[in-house]
């Protein structure tokens, strides 16, 4: 087979082991797991978004989640009986991502100066000061219905088709996280597409240039501010689509959905997976979101056979191992699990 | 408060809230003198230190009430707890300087963010496990007498944070300005290779400087529990975010700036949270007071970016 033949056998191969996922694990593992692969995917959008910023561009943002609160409440807003609203999913998505992008440009535009811990520490700030709103802005005017969220939002419909509803086709029925699983494929697709056309273009070497140093990269004629504001903005318009996602596929938002901690959980997946490696992204995703959960089943019933009775509260310990996982992983590979060739080798070369 | 007066600012309310400020800000000055001298000598920003404080604070609370079961009278009581909170966080900050970021000295910045992160997760989760969800109330240790000023309140408790914190920070100007020790600091901070061939061990100094911050946080993590009269896992994060806000506000890695942006942070979160409702006409309430502190914080960054009374740091982050 000639190097195109084996290329085009490769993808066929990913694409049905894709399309085939959510039947097995369906029929498996039941329909709990599949939504547990349509959360991934979402993460996985979200942590591709973060890696422009972070990743590419090297500029720490632990507010990320700031953009998909905002990608997550335009949706609810404007596809729920809040305010009567009823748009198209197609419709919101887009302006979701522009509305985040915009708010990307808000946040970028006056931090640009500041590096590292300092720009980090501010778009934590950032991120805290949109989730205190959204908690309080059900008074004087109710907008944002406040820490009891809006329920009720539109399901995302497809063809005129809402797909938290079961469909019949050829023969089988898919659930409606099934039918979710393949849009969120098919999207994580098209982002993974994106984000790999960016990374090879003018603009992704311009964000490498600048990560690497930011005075070099001046020199060479990049304009560092209109190309970090590009970051912050594709990024967060990655996080606002995402945001939108969310909110249909989940009918319900609260603040709560979008706390720090969020933003680290997506931190930890772009770090952990290798910053600015595409293939580590989505592996840190995939770990960080289904590890989670197969420890949150896999727990409790485990002590229950180990110790005879449930020792420590599952979702702590849970937590704690995340915590500790952090700490292993940055102690024994800092460059992360699956990291960059170009990443690899300037580890090495500073030992 | 009922009467349609025009709007003159009361003088005892006023009074009432530059209270609750300098108390709360005394409180932030100590967990930021944490931050501030971490930064200064090896300039990572500890993120973990809002959760050492909280250690600090449960387990002087936990100590507390096994000798107050044991019946030992109330002020040796404070005296022991505050004796074991201190030593249990400063070897709690011994072993994560050890452990999370002296491997770490030479990485790209990201990692120590990220191992303080995990750090900071690991100290929460422990405590909830040790303590549990709930918020404890902290027993009534401190003189609980109070004197009216102007027609404001001024608790005995609030005096002795405000003259404890006041002592503690004068005695570690001391000790870095004056001592043997401080100066192997200041030269560690400057340069640690230029420290060391003059004979400074950096390790040890940078081990010292965390089990100094981390003892002052458990004593702002006493004050916060004795403040509030609860403590709870929790009661860290936030604690530790606007406490940092403070040292960037006094110009990180800047002793007296730390206290000066903790005393300030204090005074407007404690005006603004008073007077935000009646200067935006009740649109918004005093809900909004965590926001003071990150607003606080941008705007610094934005135009003063090393601090009041900081010296040019931005280029170092």
């Amino acid at each position: 087979m000639s190097p195109r033949h084996r290329a085009f056998a490769g993808t066929a191969l990913i694409a049905i082991a894709l399309a085939v996922l959510p039947l097995v694990v369906g029929n498996t593992l039941g329909n709990t797991w599949v939504r547990v692969l349509d959360y991934a995917l979402l993460y996985i959008i979200l942590a591709l978004g973060l890696n422009i910023v972070v990743g590419f561009a090297g500029l720490l943002d632990l507010g990320y989640i700031a953009f998909y609160a905002v990608g997550a409440y335009l949706y609810a807003l404007l596809a729920s009986p809040h305010f009567g609203l009823h748009w198209p999913a197609w419709a919101i998505l887009p302006l979701g991502a522009l509305v985040a992008g915009f708010f990307g440009v808000l946040l970028g535009a006056p931090t640009l100066r500041l590096r590292g811990d300092y720009l980090a520490i501010v778009t934590l700030g950032f991120g805290e000061i949109i989730r205190i709103f959204l908690n309080n802005l059900n008074q004087p005017v109710n907008i944002t219905n406040g820490p009891k969220g809006i329920a009720r939002i539109d399901a995302i419909g497809v063809a005129g088709h809402p797909l938290a509803k079961p469909l019949e086709a050829f023969g089988v029925t898919f659930p409606g996280v099934t039918l979710y699983y393949y849009l969120f494929v098919l999207l994580a697709i098209a982002i993974v597409f994106v984000g790999i056309r960016l990374q090879d273009s003018r603009i992704g070497r311009a964000w490498v240039a600048i990560r690497e140093d930011e005075i070099a990269a001046k020199a060479c004629g990049i304009n560092t501010r209109n190309v970090k504001l590009l970051a912050f903005a594709m990024g967060a318009s990655f996080g606002g689509v995402a945001g939108g996602l969310f909110a249909g596929f989940q009918e319900f938002v609260s603040p709560e959905s979008f706390g720090l901690l969020e933003s680290i959980m997506v931190l930890c997946m772009v770090v952990l997976g290798g910053m600015g490696h595409i293939p580590g992204v989505i592996l840190g995703g995939l770990l960080l979101t289904l590890l989670p959960e197969a420890f949150r089943y896999g727990a409790g019933p485990l002590q229950q056979a180990a110790f005879g009775r449930v020792l420590l509260d599952p979702e702590s310990l849970r937590m704690l191992l995340f915590g500790i996982a952090l700490i292993l992983v940055m102690l024994y590979r800092p460059a992360g699990l699956w990291p960059e060739a170009r990443h690899r080798r300037e580890f090495a070369e500073k030992k | 408060m009922g009467d349609c007066q025009p709007i003159i600012p009361a003088v005892d309310i006023f009074l009432q809230q530059i209270f609750n400020g300098l108390t709360l800000g005394s409180i932030y000055a100590l967990v930021a003198l944490g931050y501030t001298m971490v930064y200064g000598i090896m300039g990572l920003i500890n993120f973990a230190h809002g959760e050492v404080v909280m250690i600090g604070a449960l387990t002087a609370l936990a100590t507390a009430k096994a000798l107050l079961a044991a019946g030992v009278p109330p002020p040796l009581v404070l005296l022991l707890a505050l004796l074991v909170a201190t030593l249990v966080c400063m070897a709690l900050g011994a072993a994560i300087e050890r452990v999370a970021y002296r491997p770490l000295r030479n990485a790209p910045r990201l990692a120590p963010l990220i191992t303080a992160i995990g750090v900071s997760i690991v100290l929460q989760q422990v405590a909830m496990l040790v303590w549990g969800r709930n918020y404890h109330s902290v027993p009534q240790l401190l003189p609980a007498g109070s004197y009216e000023i102007l027609g404001a309140q001024i608790t005995e408790v609030q005096l002795i944070i405000m003259a404890v914190a006041a002592s503690t920070m004068l005695g570690l100007m001391q000790l870095v300005n004056r001592t043997r020790l401080g100066r192997a600091m200041r030269a560690t901070s400057e340069s640690p290779a230029i420290a060391a061939l003059m004979g400074v061990d950096a390790n040890r100094i940078i081990m010292l400087t965390f089990v100094i911050g981390s003892g002052l946080g458990a004593l702002a993590g006493v004050m916060v529990s004795a403040n509030y009269g609860i403590a709870h896992y929790h009661m860290g994060f936030l604690l530790g975010l606007k406490a940092f806000t403070a040292a960037v506000l006094g110009g990180i890695g800047n002793l007296a700036g730390a206290m000066v942006g903790g005393l300030l942070l204090g005074i407007i979160e404690a005006l603004g949270a008073g007077y935000i409702g009646d200067l935006t006409g009740g649109v918004l309430g005093s809900n909004y007071q965590d926001v003071f502190a990150f607003f606080v914080l941008i705007v610094v960054l934005i135009f003063r970016p090393s601090g009041l009374m900081g010296e040019k740091v931005a280029e170092r982050a």
